[in-house]
C-alpha cells in the first residue's frame, strides 16, 4: 500500500469528503434503469436548489414519461402534469406566484410531439420558467417506440427497421427552434456522459434557474441523454453510441445566451 | 349601493369573476361565449384586483394552466364552448384526480361536431356524467339568467373549493348572449392564504406537497377512488338545488333548466289558462341532480315532460327519479333551435295529456 492512499477511517471524515448527496434529493430509491442521464440530471437539479438555498421558492412540473416519478425523489413541491402540457402548468404557476422558480422537467416525447404547442407558445410568450429537455431519442417509459428526436435509421419498437425519413420524417430539432423565438432568453445544449459534460450542465441549469431572477424569458437546456434500456446497449455502450450518433445530429453548446 | 346594469351573460361572468378575487383566467376564444376573454381584457382586472387573465394558445393548454394554477391553491377560472370543452377533459379529469378546485364554465352550442354557434343543452351528459375518463363527477351549476350567471361564479368557488372538486357553469349561447338587469355583488378580495395542500415552495415546517393522480398501486388507487366517492355522496345528500314554480297542486311537470326553463313558465302559464295544472321543476345543480324531489312529487303527477334543448339527455335523470311510476316523455329541439312556448304545451297534450 502506498503511503498517500487514504484509510477507510480517514476518507469518511467530513473534511475529506468531496461529493454527498444533496439533501433536496430523498432517500427513495430512483427507478430509473442503471447508467441512464435522468438520475444525473436529477442529482443536478437538486444540487442547484440546494446550493440557490431556493427549495423554499421552487415549484417543479414533472411530465409523463419515464421521469413522470420525479416528485418522488426532490424534496420540494412538484405538480404532475398531463402528457405535453407542463409548460401550460408552468405558465400559469409563475404567473400567480412571480416570486417563486418554476421548472419544467420533460423528455422528448412530452416536449417535442405531444406538447409542441405548449413548448413553443410558453417560449414565445417569453415565460419566465425554466424548462428542461432530456432528449434521448426514445420513449423510454413505454417500450422504445420512436420519438420525434429518433435519429434517421434509428431502430426502435415502432420503427424496427430503422427510422425512415419518407415514411416518418425528420427528427425534429426542438431547441433550436425554440432559440429562433424572442421570448427565450438562454438556450443551451448539454449531456451528461462524462464528468466533464456532467459539469457543463450543471452550469448551464443553474444559470437557467438564476435568469429567472432577471425575469427576461424563457431559459432552456436540453439535456442529450442516453437510454441503455431502449437502445438495448450497457450503459458503457449506450454513452459511447450517445457521443457517436446523437452529438453529431444534436450539437453541444450554448445556443443563445445573454448579452452582457 | 349598487345599482342594476344591463349586461350581456357572458360580459355578468366575467365582471362576476373579477368580483370573486378570481386569481387567474386563461381561456381561448370561441363563440358563443368570446365575450368573457374579451371583457376582462377591457376591464384591466390586473389593475382592479391583480388578477392574472391570459389568452391561452388552445384549450388543452387553458385547462392545463388552470390545472397548475389550482395546484398553486388559487381561485382559477376558465369558459369556453362545447368543442372547446370537449378538448379540455382530459384536464379537467386530472383536475378531478388530483382533487383540485378550479371553475369552469360551458356557454353550450350545438353539436355534434362543430355544430353551430346557435344555444343547445347538448352537453348535458358530458358535464353531468363525469365527461373524461375516469369516475369522476363535477358539481354542475344551471344559471336561467344572467343574474345567475353572475351569482353562481361565487357559488362555483365556495362549493369547488370546500369540496376540493371542479365546477362547471353549465349555460347555453341564449343566456350568454342575451343581455338582461344584473346585480354586482360587491368586490370581494383576493385571497392571500393558501391552502395547506397548495405547491407554494416547501418550507421546513411542512413535508413537500405533491399534486398528481398517478398511483400505479392498484389497491392505493381503488382507496382513493372510494374516497372520492364518498365526498361524491356527500355532496349529492348536501348541495342539491333547485326550484319549484305552482308546483303545490300540479298534475303535470315540466322538468326544465335554463334557457328551456324560462320558455316552460310561458307554456306553464298557457297550460294553465286551459286550465291545465302544470308546474315546474328546474334543477339548479345538474350534478347532484334532484331525484329525490321529482320522487316525492310522483305521487301527485300524472306525467312529466322533459324539456331540453337535445336529443333527449337528462330524461335519464329524471326517469331515474321517479323509477317508473309516472310517465316521462321529452321534448326538445336540436342544431341550435330554441323550442317556443306553444310547442311545448302541444307536446304536454300530445305526450302526456293524450297519449
Amino acid at each position: 500500500m502506498a503511503d498517500d492512499t487514504i484509510s477507510t477511517k480517514e476518507l469518511i471524515k467530513e473534511e475529506n469528503l468531496v461529493y454527498k448527496k444533496s439533501k433536496i434529493l430523498t432517500d427513495n430509491e430512483f427507478h430509473y434503469c442503471p447508467g441512464c442521464g435522468h438520475t444525473t440530471t436529477h442529482r443536478i437539479i437538486a444540487e442547484i436548489i440546494e446550493e440557490m438555498d431556493i427549495q423554499s421558492k421552487t415549484i417543479g412540473i414533472a411530465p409523463v414519461g419515464c421521469s413522470v416519478f420525479m416528485y418522488n425523489y426532490m424534496d420540494i413541491d412538484m405538480q404532475e402534469a398531463a402528457h405535453g402540457r407542463a409548460p401550460a402548468l408552468a405558465t400559469a404557476i409563475k404567473r400567480l406566484l412571480p416570486e417563486k422558480y418554476v421548472f419544467t422537467y420533460q423528455g422528448d416525447g412530452d416536449l417535442a410531439a405531444i406538447g409542441t404547442a405548449e413548448t413553443i407558445h410558453a417560449c414565445n410568450r417569453g415565460e419566465n420558467i425554466t424548462m428542461i429537455f432530456i432528449n434521448n431519442g426514445i420513449y423510454g417509459m413505454t417500450g422504445g417506440q420512436m420519438a420525434p428526436t429518433t435519429l434517421v435509421g434509428m431502430k426502435s419498437s415502432t420503427t424496427p427497421y430503422g427510422r425512415e425519413v419518407s415514411l416518418m420524417g425528420n427528427p425534429i430539432k426542438m431547441t433550436d427552434i425554440v432559440v429562433n423565438l424572442p421570448g427565450t432568453y438562454f438556450v443551451s445544449r448539454q449531456s451528461v456522459h462524462t464528468p466533464g459534460n456532467v459539469r457543463k450542465t450543471k452550469k448551464a441549469i443553474r444559470k437557467a434557474f438564476e435568469y429567472q431572477a432577471l425575469n427576461k424569458g424563457t431559459c432552456f437546456v436540453e439535456v442529450v441523454s442516453n437510454c441503455p434500456s431502449g437502445w438495448k446497449m450497457t450503459p458503457v455502450e449506450s454513452n459511447k453510441w450517445m457521443a457517436e450518433n446523437m452529438l453529431p445530429f444534436y450539437p453541444l453548446g450554448d445556443l443563445k445566451v445573454p448579452e452582457e | 349601493m349598487e345599482e342594476y346594469v344591463l349586461m350581456k351573460g357572458n360580459e355578468a361572468i366575467a365582471e362576476a369573476a373579477i368580483r370573486a378575487g378570481t386569481d387567474g383566467y386563461f381561456g381561448y376564444p370561441i363563440t358563443p361565449q368570446s365575450e368573457v376573454i374579451e371583457y376582462l381584457a377591457a376591464a384591466k382586472p390586473h389593475e382592479r384586483t391583480g388578477m392574472v387573465m391570459l389568452q391561452a394558445e388552445s384549450e388543452v393548454a387553458a385547462i392545463n394552466m388552470l390545472y397548475g394554477g389550482a395546484g398553486a391553491g388559487k381561485k382559477v377560472m376558465t369558459s369556453s364552448s362545447s368543442p372547446g370543452i370537449s378538448l379540455m377533459q382530459e384536464g379537467i379529469s386530472y383536475i378531478a384526480g388530483s382533487e383540485l378546485p378550479c371553475l369552469l364554465v360551458n356557454v353550450v352550442r350545438g353539436g355534434p361536431g362543430l355544430g353551430t354557434i346557435q344555444p343547445s343543452q347538448s352537453d348535458y351528459f358530458q358535464a353531468t356524467k363525469g365527461g373524461g375518463h375516469g369516475d369522476y363527477n363535477l358539481i354542475v351549476l344551471a344559471p336561467a339568467s344572467v343574474q345567475e350567471m353572475a351569482d353562481f361564479v361565487s357559488l362555483g368557488y365556495d362549493l369547488a373549493f370546500k369540496y376540493r372538486n371542479p365546477a362547471m357553469i353549465l349555460s347555453d349561447g341564449a343566456i350568454g348572449q342575451m343581455m338582461e338587469k344584473v346585480k354586482f355583488k360587491p368586490q370581494q378580495p383576493r385571497s392571500k392564504k393558501s391552502p395547506d395542500w397548495a405547491t407554494t415552495g416547501k418550507t421546513p415546517d411542512r413535508e413537500r406537497n405533491i399534486i398528481t393522480s398517478l398511483d400505479l398501486d392498484p389497491a392505493r388507487q381503488e382507496r382513493f377512488n372510494e374516497k372520492l366517492q364518498a365526498k361524491y355522496k356527500e355532496i349529492r345528500e348536501k348541495e342539491v338545488r333547485y326550484e319549484k314554480i305552482q308546483c303545490d297542486d300540479a298534475e303535470y311537470l315540466f322538468v326544465a333548466y335554463g334557457t328551456s326553463s324560462r320558455i316552460c313558465q310561458k307554456s306553464m302559464q298557457m297550460a294553465r289558462e286551459e286550465g291545465i295544472k302544470v308546474g315546474l321543476l328546474r334543477p339548479i345543480t345538474l350534478w347532484p341532480f334532484p331525484y329525490n324531489e321529482i320522487r316525492m312529487m310522483s305521487g301527485q303527477l300524472k306525467g312529466i315532460l322533459s324539456v331540453e334543448m337535445s336529443a333527449g339527455q337528462m330524461i335519464e335523470d329524471v326517469k331515474l327519479a321517479v323509477e317508473g311510476k309516472v310517465k316521462v316523455k321529452h321534448y326538445g329541439r336540436m342544431g341550435g333551435i330554441i323550442p317556443t312556448p306553444d310547442e311545448i304545451v302541444k307536446n304536454l297534450k300530445q305526450k302526456i295529456i293524450g297519449g
